[in-house]
């Protein structure tokens, strides 16, 4: 089933927001298809009716009162920025 | 000074006890310790006066008869727990200077215990890897070498600065984490002892996020005991994290009873793997030996889905992660790139084409890809349905057993190189760890041989969910029974 081609790794780079340069596209080709050829072992397994498993805690998530029990720390949270002005996240510019 | 860091948590916090030893003087000793072990490249931050002040503190606090068990006692801290004001980065360029503004709970339960920070340790980038050969900063080096040997070997991973801290008689105890095996594979490349609880049972506020549903935080010691005693300290139920479960955190030391008379120990048989190490074999007969000699029944078992834990756990693991690793965009936090044409997907892509190792980069990419449209199906709903049938295997062995026990890994220590280009060789260590990760449940590494080049060896236990004493009961056992005298050399002092 996985045939991944050098337009599909420009397609994944893509959607992945990684930049990766043309002559890269090929070697990572072969390296995903090699991984995802030995994942696909996974197809000889009966999973009819078998409901997909996304936790393993069976609880319920918790409720909480409709209450504002955190904020105010605006300073703190842009302290790590790599560039802020104004009290906001500064980035570059996306309107023409 | 040596004699200090040569001692167990259990030893150092009976002897703080009655004021035969400062805190400080164990501080000290430790900090020295440290400073001797650069060439190790465990610590990539050192935080000697954060200990020093920590220790003053916890000195009055013992004066005080305020103690707890791990009042004074130094430890390292895995660089994915988020420490206030201190470097947190999960070894990751992309985290470039990033000083969290708030603390994980589970250092914060460390800190109001009156444990004693040592510094910030090396991993694998973001938990991705099992030889601490992806971190940023280089890999780490095994403390132990072969017999006759000067040869390095890797400490295994992701949690590789954790172990070498604790093998290396640096830290006396180090936070760890395990997502597929970051605990058990390293904990049994270096002869320590490494614990995962079950999922739920410590809480992930504050760690950096790899896979989300199986990500647990646990320990590093180099004693059942201590392993016990620390892992009751960061464990707990907390408010700021929804997957951590609202259950009392036992006695786990209470646990250590020695007495496993009738206790039914699970063999499965799906664990006897074709082209494995003879003396792994061996090792693993001799602690079934050892168990059934302490008065266990030993039971054989199936797991009749074992060998599609690896591929289902290389669907799910990285689908999550390229989910999680999105929020690393160069916008709040860590490495900003502007890239070529300055707009706004330019700094993205450049960003994190820059930020992360090659590892990553390729996690990142299959999880994208099995996520993708045209793919959800076939690839990771498939993985989450045969995710429930392993763990239903788990579930109906674990309903005639009341422990399992395996190997830790399906190898040795290995040789720097020797599978960082071979990705499928290298996800193979986790071979034995990753069934019961993607189960959620509670498991142990105890050292419990050496190979015949005198590298040490673990063996695996596993329990129920939430029956972490029965775990440490049996580790305790198989501790006891191994009786393992030999140590690394301190070669690099």
């Amino acid at each position: 089933m996985s045939n991944i081609d050098k337009a599909t790794v420009a397609k994944i780079a893509r959607l992945s927001r990684i930049k990766i340069e043309d002559d890269q596209l090929e070697p990572l080709a072969d390296e995903l298809n090699n991984i995802l050829g030995w994942i696909e072992q996974l197809e000889e397994v009966n999973t009819d009716d078998i409901e997909p498993m996304s936790s393993v805690v069976d609880a319920k998530l918790r409720w909480r009162d409709d209450e504002v029990t955190d904020g105010a720390k605006s300073e703190a949270i842009l302290k790590n920025a790599p560039n802020s002005e104004y009290g906001f996240f500064a980035v570059p510019k996306v309107i023409e | 000074m040596t004699g200090l860091t040569t001692l167990k948590i259990s030893e150092a916090r009976d002897m703080l006890a009655v004021g035969d030893i400062s805190a400080r003087e164990l501080a000290e000793a430790h900090i020295a310790a440290v400073d001797t072990a650069d060439g190790l490249n465990a610590f990539i931050v050192k935080t000697p006066e954060v200990a020093l002040k920590q220790a003053d503190a916890a000195d009055a606090r013992i004066k005080a008869g305020d103690a707890k068990a791990m009042t004074g006692i130094p430890v390292g801290i895995k660089d994915l727990f988020a420490t206030k004001g201190i470097h947190t980065q999960a070894c990751s360029h992309i985290l470039r200077g990033f000083k969290p503004e708030y603390e994980s709970t589970v250092t914060q339960n460390l800190w109001d215990d009156g444990a004693v920070m040592l510094g910030k340790l090396n991993m694998d980038e973001f938990a991705m890897g099992s030889s601490n050969e992806t971190s940023y900063y280089g890999p780490v080096k095994n403390p132990w070498r072969a017999k006759g040997s000067n040869s390095d070997y890797v400490p295994g991973g992701s949690s590789g600065g954790s172990v070498a801290s604790v093998a290396g008689y640096m830290a006396m105890g180090a936070t760890a984490s395990d997502t597929g095996g970051s605990i058990r594979q390293p904990a049994s490349f270096t002869g320590t002892f490494g614990f995962k609880p079950t999922y739920g049972r410590c809480s992930r506020y504050g760690m950096v996020a790899f896979a989300s549903s199986l990500d647990q935080a646990g320990t590093i010691t180099r004693s059942v005991r201590d392993g016990a005693i620390m892992m009751e300290s960061i464990a707990g139920f907390d408010i700021k994290d929804s997957t951590s479960v609202k259950m009392d955190v036992p006695n786990f030391e209470a646990a250590l009873t020695g007495d496993i008379r009738g206790l039914r120990v699970g063999i499965p048989q799906e664990y006897h793997l074709a082209g494995m190490p003879g003396e792994i074999e061996a090792l693993w007969h001799q602690g079934i030996e050892w168990l059934k000699a302490a008065g266990a029944e030993i039971v054989d078992i199936n797991l009749p889905h074992t060998k599609y834990a690896l591929p289902t756990y290389y669907i799910v693991a990285p689908a999550e992660a390229s989910s999680n690793l999105s929020r690393y965009d160069g916008v709040r936090y860590g490495l900003r790139e502007t890239g070529e044409g300055g707009g706004l997907n330019d700094m993205y892509d450049a960003t994190r084409a820059a930020g992360f190792g090659q590892e990553v980069k390729r996690r990142i990419m299959i999880g994208t890809y099995v996520l993708s449209a045209g793919y959800y199906d076939a690839y990771y709903l498939k993985a989450q349905r045969v995710r429930r049938l392993i763990a239903d295997d788990f579930k109906r062995a674990f309903a005639n057993v009341d422990v399992m026990l395996t190997p830790t890994a399906p190898s040795a220590a290995f040789a720097f190189g020797e599978k960082s280009d071979d990705p499928l060789a290298m996800y193979l260590n986790d071979v034995f760890t990753v069934p019961a990760s993607l189960a959620g449940l509670p498991g142990a590494s105890v050292p419990a041989g050496l190979d015949a080049s005198g590298l040490p060896l673990g063996l695996q236990i596993l329990g129920k969910p939430w029956d972490e004493e029965t775990v440490f009961k049996v580790s305790g056992v198989l501790e006891e029974a191994a009786a393992i005298t030999a140590k690394p050399d301190l070669w690099w002092r």
